[in-house]
């Protein structure tokens, strides 16, 4: 008797089988562009020193294995990372892997909430805006919300700063948490969210625009539907027919693009986590790129590419669940 | 109180110029405790003053580990060296060593640390200290609180002493014999006999350090906490400031539209006192290897289509010097400002091109060059958009090429793909130890911010040998000033703007940058009003 195998787990074994040569060529794609660059970590180092003399400069490349043609270093990479050992930062002089993840955390609270914030928002403004298209709180919600979308982000960051921090004095310049107040349990999370009001507000308020816009065209196309009408013929209340015929049919774009945005959330913000001084992936692949930091960058790529992977597979999985017209094959 | 004469086998009283420090501080009331919070641009990663020499190292380690001999307004003063002393060949420097000081664990500072230090880290390891200390034999100890250091060439006592501030901090030998130097953890988290105390690094975010109770210097220090936060973005630095976050930004760490403004805010001190052992040069850098730039007349031509008093005015916002060659105002007795001047004349400029050879052509323009900008941040760029803009107008063509920092080191240094560059250079106390490198030939290929300008001149490396090792030093002092004159008059680098940088300082601190290098040093007496 063949091995049954409930159809969701085939799917998400095949896809699985999938994404690995993908993976593969993703990270000898990245090596490789990182080393067209011009000048590599010694020099990098060497640049922030403020100088040095040539043995000293001979023996960090020696001793880093730059010295060893690109084809090695490559070899040496894969082999190491077959085996998820993600090397050593010469930069951060740490293991890779606690450079990660020392800072994933901070990433992923950043990004999820501000995400999952421009997506309820937004959606929710969108969806109010298209029922009461052309009125004047459509208009005010389209306008402000174009209006945040088009303000840079350096921008909205340091004006929030200006009010709020140096103005007024109620929220912190930034940083993770305050340095030095050794909070434990409940006022650390007090702590650490204080200080992230600001860099999250300003990443939603950006985000949301896209969310915003995205649902209130799919509302009103959604809303001239034949489907619609017949709902509505049939003698269902304004609040159903939204909930349950459109809202639900006119979330399949806006989830496309969440989906596609969660998958750039290690990514995170340079911007924002440079202004806001939070320690995040963002911020540290910048660095990475800046000093050559290989094995860094190269961990962190690889953690996206998995991200990418992943997200795809669910936004797929949501489809499904939310139109029952698409299977799984 | 006149720079110290090292001929002299000077033996500074230690006591007295502590004392002097401690009469000023308790001019007002001293308040003991809080937390000191430093902003600090980028992140040095390795807090090891005795593997990595640099000030953005010394910063934060240079209140944890001390060095052997500090550098005051009145000259040299005794740390962790008590006395010092030369015989009359150069090759022996001796020094005595301070009793009582222990290390942060508690072991005794000994003539061993010293000695261990100095052949496995300064000789071997240290960026500009390997240069400087390769013809260290070795170490002796005849008791434990004397080094006698043994050279096989002449060592001049000056130049030692100008270089140990920088390079001359001991490490525990205890804690790192027998272990791989480059891979210890105690690189990044310090054990030293300062008035501070390792604490923790948090990568990316901040480095901490407490008081340290069994300081060696009674009473001290003032300061519980210190606190180095790193903010890369300028602005948010600067409303880190304003908002009351973070005391103390050095090293020009704010933009210099916010320097400006913040130096009319009565909260701020803001100046460049404290830097005078940190004074750098915005350089243009020629590549000789092209036949135009390998023309004199030309380099001299360009010169005088600068007008050095408007970039100061404009881009340093007055907080500089027009530059006299490789060695700056601050340099001391070798410093001389009797030298070949260029000053700006636009009409001089094109009549040199002229009889250069390179008139005027068609598109307007007599040659075209490749300019690559270091990206040291906000003045250097704009020192390179001033120089293109500047050039333009004597008839010279520039285009700009971007890079990052390994790129324009790349470029510049390994690569030789340029045909100016521009940057600023730190001058290290002594010519023998910094600017020299940028005149004598023969660095190898890549090596930073060394003469990879195609220029070489046997008559230039004879003088800087020379000098590097005449123990007179009135003698010495001559022969840098022959060096500058001949450097000003061939130009092979033009070091275009001398210039000290800059702090912003809460008024909070107190007995804040009282010494040529106080962002360096060990702010044992610092002290904060709250």
């Amino acid at each position: 008797m063949p091995l049954t195998v409930p159809p969701i787990l085939a799917y998400a074994l095949r896809r699985l089988i999938q994404a690995a040569p993908v993976v593969v060529l993703i990270m000898i794609g990245t090596f490789l562009l990182l080393k067209l660059a011009p000048g590599d970590t010694v020099d990098a180092l060497v640049g922030d020193m403020g100088g040095a003399d040539a043995a000293f400069i001979e023996r960090l490349r020696i001793e880093y294995g730059l010295d060893q043609p690109v084809w090695v270093q490559l070899w040496r990479y894969m082999v190491k990372l077959a085996s998820f050992d993600f090397g050593w930062s010469f930069v951060y002089e740490q293991p890779v892997s606690t450079v990660l993840m020392d800072r994933l955390g901070n990433t992923l609270l950043l990004m999820a909430t501000s995400l999952s914030l421009a997506f309820t928002i937004g959606v929710l403004l969108g969806a109010i805006a298209a029922r009461r298209a052309y009125s004047l709180s459509d208009n005010i919600i389209s306008t402000l919300g174009l209006v945040f979308y088009a303000t840079p982000s350096f921008f909205l960051s340091l004006m929030m700063m200006l009010i709020f921090s140096v103005k007024l004095g109620w929220l912190p310049v930034g940083g993770i948490k305050t340095i030095g107040a050794f909070y434990d349990g409940w006022k650390h999370v007090w702590d650490v969210a204080l200080h992230l009001v600001m860099p999250t507000a300003a990443l939603s308020l950006i985000y949301l625009a896209f969310y915003l816009r995205l649902m209130r065209a799919a509302v009103l196309e959604v809303a001239e539907l034949d489907y619609v009408r017949t709902a509505r013929a049939k003698g269902a209340g304004e609040t159903r027919l939204m909930a349950h015929h459109i809202m639900r049919n006119a979330l399949l774009p806006v989830v496309t693009l969440l989906g596609l945005q969660f998958s750039t959330v290690l990514g995170g913000s340079v911007v924002v986590e440079t202004i806001f001084t939070l320690p995040g992936l963002g911020q540290l692949a910048y660095q990475s790129v800046i000093q050559r930091d290989l094995n860094t960058l190269m961990g962190i790529i690889f953690l996206c590419a998995i991200i990418v992977v992943v997200v795809n597979f669910l936004t797929d999985l949501l489809y499904a669940r939310l139109d029952s017209r698409i299977e799984l094959k | 109180m006149g720079h110290p004469n090292a001929g002299l086998r000077l033996a500074l009283a230690g006591a007295m110029a502590l004392g002097a420090l401690a009469g000023s501080a308790a001019a007002e009331d001293v308040k003991k405790g809080g937390t000191v919070t430093v902003h600090m641009n980028s992140e040095q990663r390795i807090l090891n003053p005795a593997l990595r020499a640099s000030t953005g190292v010394y910063n934060i380690s240079g209140k944890i580990v001390e060095p052997l001999i500090d550098k005051s307004y009145e000259g040299y003063v005794p740390v962790l060296a008590t006395e010092w002393s030369t015989s009359p060949d150069g090759l022996q420097i001796t020094l005595k060593l301070r009793e009582g000081v222990n290390w942060h664990d508690g072991k005794p500072f000994t003539c061993d640390d010293v000695a261990f230090t100095a052949m496995e880290m300064w000789k071997k390891l240290l960026n500009y200290s390997s240069t400087l200390q390769q013809y260290l034999d070795k170490v002796d100890c005849p008791d434990p609180h004397t080094a006698v250091f043994n050279y096989s060439r002449p060592m001049p006592l000056d130049l030692f002493l100008a270089a140990m501030p920088d390079l001359g901090h001991p490490m525990p030998k205890h804690l790192f014999e027998g272990t791989d130097i480059m891979k210890s953890p105690l690189n990044t988290a310090p054990v030293g006999t300062g008035p501070f105390k390792f604490v923790e690094y948090e990568r990316g975010q901040y480095v901490m350090a407490v008081k340290n109770e069994d300081y060696w210097r009674e009473g001290y220090p003032y300061v519980d906490r210190i606190v180095w936060r790193f903010i890369k973005d300028k602005s948010a630095a600067a409303a880190a400031l304003e908002a009351g976050e973070v005391q103390e930004s050095g090293f020009i760490g704010v933009s210099m539209a916010d320097i400006e403004r913040l130096s009319k805010d009565d909260r701020f001190d803001v100046g460049t006192q404290g830097y005078e052992n940190n004074v750098a040069h915005s350089t243009l850098e020629f590549n000789h290897r092209n036949p135009i730039l390998a023309d004199l007349k030309v380099r001299q031509a360009m010169y005088h289509g600068l007008d050095i008093d408007y970039a100061i005015k404009t881009i340093m916002r007055g907080f500089a010097k027009p530059g006299r060659g490789p060695v700056p105002s601050a340099g001391g007795a070798n410093y001389t400002d009797d030298v070949t001047t260029y000053p700006y004349d636009v009409e001089l400029a094109k009549k040199m091109l002229d009889e250069a050879g390179y008139p005027v052509k068609d598109d307007g323009f007599r040659f075209k060059l490749r300019h690559r900008p270091a990206p040291w941040g906000e003045y250097t760029q704009l020192w390179a958009e001033y120089y293109a803009q500047a050039m333009k107008e004597i008839g010279i063509d520039v285009e700009i090429l971007t890079n990052d920092a390994p790129g324009f080191l790349n470029g510049v240094y390994r690569d030789h793909d340029f045909d100016t560059a521009n940057g600023w250079h730190q001058f290290r106390s002594d010519p023998a130890v910094s600017t020299m490198v940028w005149l004598r030939s023969g660095s190898p290929v890549g090596t930073p911010w060394t003469n990879q300008f195609g220029w070489q001149s046997d008559e230039m490396d004879k003088m800087i040998d020379d000098a590097a090792s005449e123990l007179d030093p009135a003698k010495r002092a001559e022969m840098y000033h022959a060096i500058q004159r001949k450097a000003m008059e061939e130009l092979p680098v033009i070091f275009a703007i001398e210039h000290p940088f800059i702090s912003v300082t809460s008024k909070k601190l107190k007995n804040h940058h009282n010494t040529p290098r106080w962002n360096s040093s060990s702010w044992y007496d610092l002290w904060i009003d709250e």
